[in-house]
């Protein structure tokens, strides 16, 4: 067990490599001032001069990669080229907010999309197994931004229920819309996996000896059947937790949510380009790290995989 | 191989027959392009701004006057184009190195994995956004982005395609022959390995057509005026309100387009492979 845990921490490191040095290229590919991928002229003389001692133009090119590195290690991001505000400063004060959203988003997706799952696994091959079918169907194929200006239109402008954005200082009918968007796409897929892992445990041996003992199909289903089914599905809404990332950029933008996503759309509309590095490598990180922490609890979780890995 | 998919078989299929009709209308709509739109899609009528659908404008005019469903029409194109020429891009590469890792195995794919994961390690998004944002706006940076965020997905599938794949007798005793790599990997394992690529692809092609439209939302890719999409949403959302018909065709467009091939790819999937997890 400890073994595992070592070997997928060991693996892990490279692959945090890689991502600073993708956004090392990637930063490197603008042109002019290789200092411009982290600071504006607007900086202090102090940051400039500390990373321009690290990027400078002189140093051969692995060496500015190592100063990067360096330069990370110390939480020094860069900062914004219009505000000159530290970027790891705005990353960590927008960054709840997102988290906020994904969190509502999922228990949105998890509740709903295990519910449809279960119930279109139970009416297989009916009218409402197609339903949920096309349901899910289109929550993959419908483009989020679209998805939450239809809901803003409906809910916010015509009807009037919810407030059309904002945050709205806490107060919860502001995160609902934003949560139903961010969270259909995800829904769409745990109610796929939820309906082929029930369909799968429902034929199982011991379902039929549960109905033959006499219990109600409710039970069956609910008690028997879905806890042995929710092993794939929770793996599956952990490993998409990540994908929360990329919605968000678009949902945040929409209803004007002040997360990570938002942050990096002013950036990408001001060419802010310390901006939008910093929240390219902070989110690969952050998706990185939640895949990983989801690969060791299901590891640990999966009691099948937990003897075997005592051996 | 795929000659066990029949005409047959899909027009007993309601749905994927639907899914295919519409994916030849909106190809031949990308084709046909110029001479299907009534209007100029750049040509701003400052008379008709943002007028409701009529005998005029089939679709109605956007907030600078254009007409809204000749600019659908030549956004099919860049979707169609940006969706196509990336998915085969990515195809490519990805089937190139996950052949690679997947035979030669040891130390090469060791190291091919590692670059597989430091890819995928990116929200796709998010790659997308910094790989185009630091490259000069437009059709070009679009497939760049897309391309290099959807290869390492093939090439991981492949690999493990491949590796399954090697382990076949035919593979065995092609090598006890004498046969080089690369005649066992393109005369053999290439083939057995392509309907599940095809699937694969059938599938994620949906997806790239959703990056695209994202990107161009966002202000990447490709550029106002030239209509995409995923522009034509963003430029006119500030009038969801008073003119929605401006925002509802555009997204239309994306999400009929993208459940065909959504569609498509599960009806291929079904008649292939059932048990595959693509």
């Amino acid at each position: 067990m400890l073994f595992y845990l070592l070997k997928r921490i060991l693996l892990f490191i490279p692959t945090l490599l890689g991502i600073t040095l993708i956004t090392f290229i990637l930063m490197r590919s603008l042109p002019g001032d290789p200092v411009a991928g982290m600071a504006g002229e607007r900086a202090s003389p102090e940051t400039i001069a500390r990373i321009r001692a690290e990027l400078g133009q002189d140093r051969p090119l692995p060496l500015q990669y190592v100063g990067y590195l360096k330069l990370l290690t110390t939480g020094e991001l860069g900062r914004s080229y219009y505000t000159n505000r530290k970027i790891a400063d705005d990353l960590l004060e927008k960054f709840p907010n997102t988290v906020k959203l994904a969190l509502a988003a999922l228990l949105f997706a998890s509740i709903i999309g295990v519910g449809m799952g279960v119930f279109a696994a139970v009416k297989r091959g009916t009218g409402w197994d197609r339903v949920v079918t096309l349901i899910s169907v289109s929550g993959i194929s419908i483009p989020v931004f679209w998805l939450g200006l239809a809901l803003m239109l409906v809910f916010a402008f015509y009807l009037r229920w919810l407030p059309p954005s904002g945050m709205g200082k806490g107060n919860l009918v502001y995160i609902v819309l934003p949560a139903i968007t961010l969270g259909t796409f995800s829904l769409s897929y745990i109610t796929r996996v939820t309906r082929s892992a029930m369909l799968e445990s429902l034929s199982q041996p011991y379902v039929v000896s549960a109905r033959a003992k006499g219990l109600s199909e409710a039970n069956v289903v609910l008690k028997h059947a879905l806890k042995n089914s929710l092993i794939p599905v929770v793996t599956l809404i952990g490993l998409d937790l990540g994908s929360y990332l990329n919605g968000a950029v678009l949902t945040e933008t929409i209803f004007g949510w002040d997360g990570l996503g938002r942050y990096a759309l002013e950036g990408i509309l001001k060419r802010d380009y310390p901006v939008i590095m910093g929240v390219v490598l902070f989110g690969a990180v952050v998706f990185v790290s939640i895949n990983l922490l989801v690969d060791i609890s299901y590891h640990f979780l999966d009691p099948r995989v937990r003897i075997k890995g005592a051996e | 191989m795929l000659n066990n998919i029949t005409l047959k078989d899909l027009t007993r299929n309601a749905p994927a027959l639907i899914a295919v009709i519409l994916l030849i209308l909106l190809v031949l709509t990308a084709i046909a392009g110029p001479y299907l739109a009534p209007q100029d899609p750049l040509a701003m009528d400052l008379d008709s701004l943002k007028q409701p659908p009529s005998k005029a404008h089939l679709l109605g005019t956007d907030s600078k006057g254009r007409d809204i469903f000749s600019r659908i029409v030549y956004g099919t194109r860049i979707s169609l184009a940006v969706a196509i020429i990336a998915s085969a891009l990515s195809l490519c590469i990805g089937v190139f190195f996950g052949l690679i890792a997947g035979y030669f195995g040891g130390r090469t794919d060791i190291i091919l994995s590692q670059i597989f994961d430091i890819f995928l390690a990116f929200p796709s998004l998010l790659l997308a956004i910094g790989i185009s944002a630091v490259m000069p706006p437009g059709l070009v940076s679009a497939m760049l982005a897309i391309t290099l965020v959807g290869w390492a997905g093939f090439a991981r599938l492949v690999r493990g395609l491949t590796l399954s794949l090697k382990e076949q007798t035919y593979v065995e005793a092609s090598r006890a022959l004498g046969a080089r790599p690369s005649r066992i990997l393109y005369k053999h394992i290439l083939p057995n390995a392509l309907p599940l690529i095809l699937v694969a692809g059938s599938l994620r092609v949906g997806g790239f057509i959703l990056l695209e439209a994202a990107l161009s939302f966002l202000g990447l890719g490709v550029q106002p005026p030239t209509p995409t999409w995923g522009s034509m949403i963003s430029l006119n959302r500030a009038y969801i309100n008073s003119a929605p018909w401006m925002v509802i065709f555009p997204g239309l467009a994306i999400s009929i387009t993208v459940i065909s091939f959504n569609i498509l790819g599960d009806f291929l999937r079904d008649k292939l492979d059932p048990r595959l997890e693509v």
